[in-house]
């Protein structure tokens, strides 16, 4: 056997080993990527060795958690994708609108910039106050930061930027208090969010949603995965709910594109067939 | 030897090159040649308008989990786009790689774990030094590298990065570069 083919037998191993060990599962996801992160840490820590990382795993807890933010693609930003933002205004918040109560969960927010977005919207249109925010995500770390709401200046900058573009008419920096470099923001839009641990792969449907957005995180997964996560996605929206996927995300090879009607099809908003 | 695939890595003034090598390709080109060029994350893809304009050969944006088929292939704006064992696309959101996302290296070594010594790797004009560790992976596994002549390219630094890190197989011109991957993917075909 050639020694390619075994340090692809060595990934699955490592794979395998930090599942049983720590409950968290990368075996369906990208092989390209998983790869690509743990040669990134194998460079980090000089071990030249996919199995001396996977021993490694096995008893070095700090180090596994490591691995696990390796794993873990925490990049974000706030109303990332501008257009899709402006469709969500367009032709998400006249669905919304026809509810008494709105639960929105967002799937995968990482450090919450994107669940905060969604924040800024409902409270501009008169929604924010009978709507809850679920926000999710199975990295810890991401969610504690998500949960502060600080962000830099230089990323506030940008943040405003893509504001802007996305159709935002209000002073951005009113959203946020200003102390030193960074900006955090305000109370007012925190309250309605719920930060909740909850892992896409291996945990199940906890609520029925109005809206659930998911974006760029269906990518990192393979075929079959992804079917399993969009029954949960689907399982989890009432009838006529909406759902918003990343842009270059589509439903096209799962069992689950003749269950939605397309809102826009260019921005990736469906909405759940009755 | 058959090679499987071409990827290609080109930042500033990539059109222009991107254009002269696609335009002497013939319609048959059955070889799947994936392209990386430095975008800005807010660009649209207008420039693949253009390069289909002067080219025979379909031009497509590269979608996740696509099949590597015969074509020509571009990863999008503000996504990496790196190439699975079973020859499928994928892309991700990571984070840039050498100030860059799309990356050339990510591209190039996911490429050069797939396929191997069935890969030709081409780097082309480019002002920053994405695609050096993507080639010398390309060399590691076997592959075939081109580089554009850094004195003749419009932007001499990427051409030049790539040279210092490996021997590539060939330094040449942007008008040579089309006329080489018809001989050598032909060849290799007869």
């Amino acid at each position: 056997m050639r020694k390619e083919d075994s340090s692809e037998l060595e990934i699955s191993l490592l794979l395998e080993a930090f599942y049983h060990k720590y409950g968290y599962d990368f075996r369906q996801y990208s092989r390209a990527h998983i790869r690509r992160r743990i040669m990134s840490r194998m460079g980090l820590t000089g071990i030249s060795d996919v199995a001396l990382i996977q021993s490694k795993v096995l008893n070095d807890q700090t180090f596994a958690y490591e691995l696990l933010q390796d794993l873990s693609i925490t990049v974000t930003e706030m109303f990332r994708d501008q257009e899709f933002y402006k469709s969500v205004r367009k032709n998400v918040i006249p669905v919304l609108k026809t509810y008494p109560f709105i639960k929105i969960w967002h799937a995968g927010c990482a450090t919450g910039q994107e669940a905060y977005s969604v924040a800024i919207i409902l409270k501009e249109e008169g929604l924010y106050d009978r709507t809850t925010i679920y926000a999710t995500d199975f990295n810890q770390q991401a969610l504690d930061r998500a949960k502060e709401g600080i962000f830099s200046n230089a990323m506030m900058e940008e943040y405003a930027l893509n504001y802007q573009l996305s159709g935002g008419i209000a002073s951005f920096s009113d959203y946020f208090t200003f102390n030193y470099d960074r900006g955090i923001i305000n109370q007012s839009l925190k309250k309605n969010i719920v930060w909740a641990n909850h892992n896409l792969v291996t945990d199940s449907v906890f609520a029925e949603m109005n809206m659930i957005i998911c974006r760029n995180v269906l990518i990192y997964f393979d075929i079959n995965l992804q079917n399993k996560v969009q029954k949960l996605l689907y399982e989890s929206l009432i009838p006529g709910g909406i759902l918003g996927l990343g842009l270059k995300e589509s439903l096209r090879f799962t069992d689950y594109s003749e269950k939605y009607t397309e809102l826009d099809k260019k921005l990736r908003l469906f909405k759940k067939k009755y | 030897m058959r090679y499987e695939a071409i990827v290609i890595g080109v930042s500033s003034g990539g059109l222009k090159a991107l254009r002269l090598i696609f335009s002497a390709l013939p319609s048959g080109f059955a070889t799947p040649i994936i392209v990386v060029q430095h975008i800005g994350p807010r660009s649209e893809n207008s420039w693949i308008k253009l390069l289909n304009e002067s080219c025979i050969i379909p031009i497509k944006e590269a979608d996740e989990k696509e099949k590597v088929a015969t074509g020509i292939y571009v990863a999008p704006s503000n996504y990496h786009l790196l190439i699975e064992k079973d020859r499928t696309f994928s892309l991700t959101v990571d984070e840039r790689v050498n100030f860059a996302r799309p990356s050339i290296d990510v591209l190039f070594e996911s490429a050069a774990e797939t396929y191997k010594e069935k890969l030709i790797g081409i780097i082309l004009t480019g002002a920053n030094n994405d695609g050096t560790k993507g080639v010398k992976r390309i060399k590691e596994c076997g592959g075939l590298v081109i580089v554009q002549n850094p004195a003749t390219a419009e932007s001499s630094y990427m051409p030049a990065s790539a040279i210092a890190a490996v021997q590539p197989d060939h330094i040449m011109e942007l008008d040579q570069i089309g006329q080489l991957l018809i001989k050598i993917t032909l060849s290799a075909n007869i």
